[in-house]
């Protein structure tokens, strides 16, 4: 039992879980509108963005979320106007734009040997580097995103349903667009310290999927959603301290874990 | 002698609904990039009317619609619907049944959610419905007959009732002006009848109706205003006086045949596939 409750001793298990809970919520509640809309494969895209962003960022002496934020919002954009404006479709978009400003990124780090930063936890999470402000950064994202997403659920839900009816009965598409490509942005560059780059598609896809093998209803997909999202993330983090991974890792094999066993039950009893 | 004065009062002036057209495009050119669709439309279907287009696929019926939604803009010309450009018409003035082969129905919506949809745009920002929009999602879902569905996932109704709950959908904000885009496409032929029937009651009450459509009998049984379409207007009015060989060869391009049956008309292509018939 000692064992158990030993990680709840240290400052920096404490830190790590409650940004795992709250990142898990954001990823679950933001995640249901990324499957819906069929863009699973952009939070993969702009992390990399971000990361490359924030290499970019602290090149010039500016600060991680800063150059993060800038590089992913040109990059939300960017694949925005592009997939808008030419017959070419959203993943060659998100494939050439974020691997562009990744590459920028790389580049950089290559040409400047004396970098400084920890990149397998930028790559994979890891909590022991999450920050005051980082928990902050992260509460922030949450409370606003929860906000929005709760005050534009009806509109959020019309647009995601049917785009074209939405913008016919009055819904202002393009703002809600744009907003929608800001909170997941902000979702992505919050998440980067605890599940890592190659990590974040994967954090906002489970929980989403897993609620959706479960429900059949909206309002109910994100509640089951933001719930999967928190425990995930609590029990990917307490696995992490136990077999000494990275958290990232632990996160996002322990939400395949649940999605797989939601799918099995949702087999079963469609038989 | 009351009577006598309100049949000369309407008489002398019409009612609203008379004196303004529900649409009205004036010289209107629509095309994708230097594709040109359509030129130099000019079209007005009046206000209480309930009007089907009918035309070959590719004809430019989708970007009519599209044009009159105002999802598309015209390269020249005016859109006004109920006197009003096509950007500033108040939100719920106008409803919209898709088509229901751009549904996903894979999302997670019940019945109930989908309804839900065509009150968001009036101003109310909570997530749950209030009490007044409950008992207007129920009665309207009574009246078209998806009240016990109301619950269910939407890919686990009928045909019929799918198309019904989408109607609901747009029929919640009470609008003056509704358009399907062909609504008799992918359900079968009873369900198109009770479509076009519950379509003709809609209208009765008002409400201005367009629609498109491929099928040509079901237009010829139940509506009575046409307009035959194919990269312009070839012809509008009703089907038993448009619905001509001369007009149907000029839309669709080939020989159609059309034959009166008991006061019908029902309308074929000239050219069957001959099969092997293994009963001779």
């Amino acid at each position: 039992m000692e064992f158990l409750l030993e990680p709840f001793a240290y400052d920096f298990f404490m830190r790590g879980l409650l940004a795992a809970v709250m990142v898990g919520a954001l990823c679950g509640a933001v995640g249901v509108y990324v499957v819906l809309r069929g863009m699973s494969y952009v939070g993969h895209g702009l992390s990399h963005a971000a990361i490359g962003g924030a290499i970019i960022g602290i090149t010039f002496n500016l600060d991680f979320y800063a150059g993060a934020l800038t590089m992913g919002l040109l990059a939300a954009l960017a694949i925005n106007q592009i997939t808008k404006n030419s017959h070419i479709k959203l993943d060659a978009a998100i494939g050439i734009v974020t691997t562009a400003i990744f590459a920028l990124g790389v580049a950089i780090v290559s040409k400047l040997r004396n970098f400084k930063q920890n990149f397998e936890a930028a790559l994979f999470g890891n909590i022991l580097g999450i920050t005051d402000q980082d928990l902050m950064m992260i509460a922030g994202v949450t409370v606003i995103t929860m906000i929005t997403m709760f005050f534009c659920y009806r509109t959020l839900l019309f647009s995601t349903f049917d785009h074209e009816a939405a913008r016919i009965f009055g819904v202002k598409t393009n703002t809600v667009e744009f907003l929608f490509s800001l909170l997941l942005t902000l979702s992505v560059i919050v998440s980067l310290n605890v599940v890592g780059v190659t990590m974040v598609a994967a954090t906002l896809i489970a929980p989403a999927i897993t609620a959706r093998m479960l429900t059949d209803s909206f309002s109910r997909m994100i509640v089951l959603a933001i719930l999967f999202g928190s425990v995930t993330g609590i029990v990917g983090m307490y696995l992490s301290y136990i077999f000494n991974v990275a958290s990232g890792t632990t996160i996002v094999l322990f939400s395949t874990l649940v999605f797989s066993l939601s799918l099995m039950a949702h087999s079963l009893r469609r038989q | 002698m009351r009577r006598v004065w309100q049949v000369l009062m309407q008489a002398i002036m019409p009612s609203d609904a008379q004196s303004h057209a529900a649409i009205e495009l004036t010289g209107v050119t629509a095309g994708y990039g230097k594709h040109i669709v359509f030129s130099d439309l000019s079209l007005e279907i009046a206000s209480g009317q309930f009007t089907g287009i009918v035309g070959p696929t590719a004809c430019g019926k989708t970007t009519l619609l599209k044009i009159i939604l105002g999802v598309h803009p015209a390269i020249t010309g005016t859109v006004r619907l109920h006197n009003h450009c096509t950007d500033s018409v108040k939100p719920g003035g106008l409803g919209y049944v898709p088509q229901l082969g751009s549904v996903d129905w894979t999302f997670p919506v019940t019945v109930e959610e989908v309804i839900m949809m065509g009150l968001y745009t009036n101003g109310r920002y909570w997530p749950w419905l209030s009490k007044t929009e409950r008992i207007s999602i129920h009665a309207m879902a009574d009246r078209l007959g998806v009240y016990d569905c109301l619950r269910q996932h939407i890919v686990n109704i009928s045909g019929g009732q799918r198309q019904r709950t989408f109607l609901a959908r747009a029929l919640i904000n009470r609008p003056k002006l509704l358009i399907l885009d062909e609504p008799t496409s992918g359900v079968d032929i009873k369900t198109q009848h009770e479509v076009l029937h519950l379509l003709g009651d809609i209208n009765r009450e008002g409400i201005t109706i367009l629609l498109t459509t491929h099928d040509l009998n079901a237009v010829a049984s139940h509506l009575p205003w046409v307009i035959c379409f194919n990269r312009g207007m070839i012809a509008q009015g009703r089907p038993n006086d448009i619905f001509t060989n001369q007009i149907l060869t000029q839309t669709y391009g080939g020989d159609i045949v059309i034959v009166k049956h008991e006061g019908h008309l029902l309308i074929a292509n000239s050219t069957p596939l001959n099969f092997m018939d293994d009963t001779k």
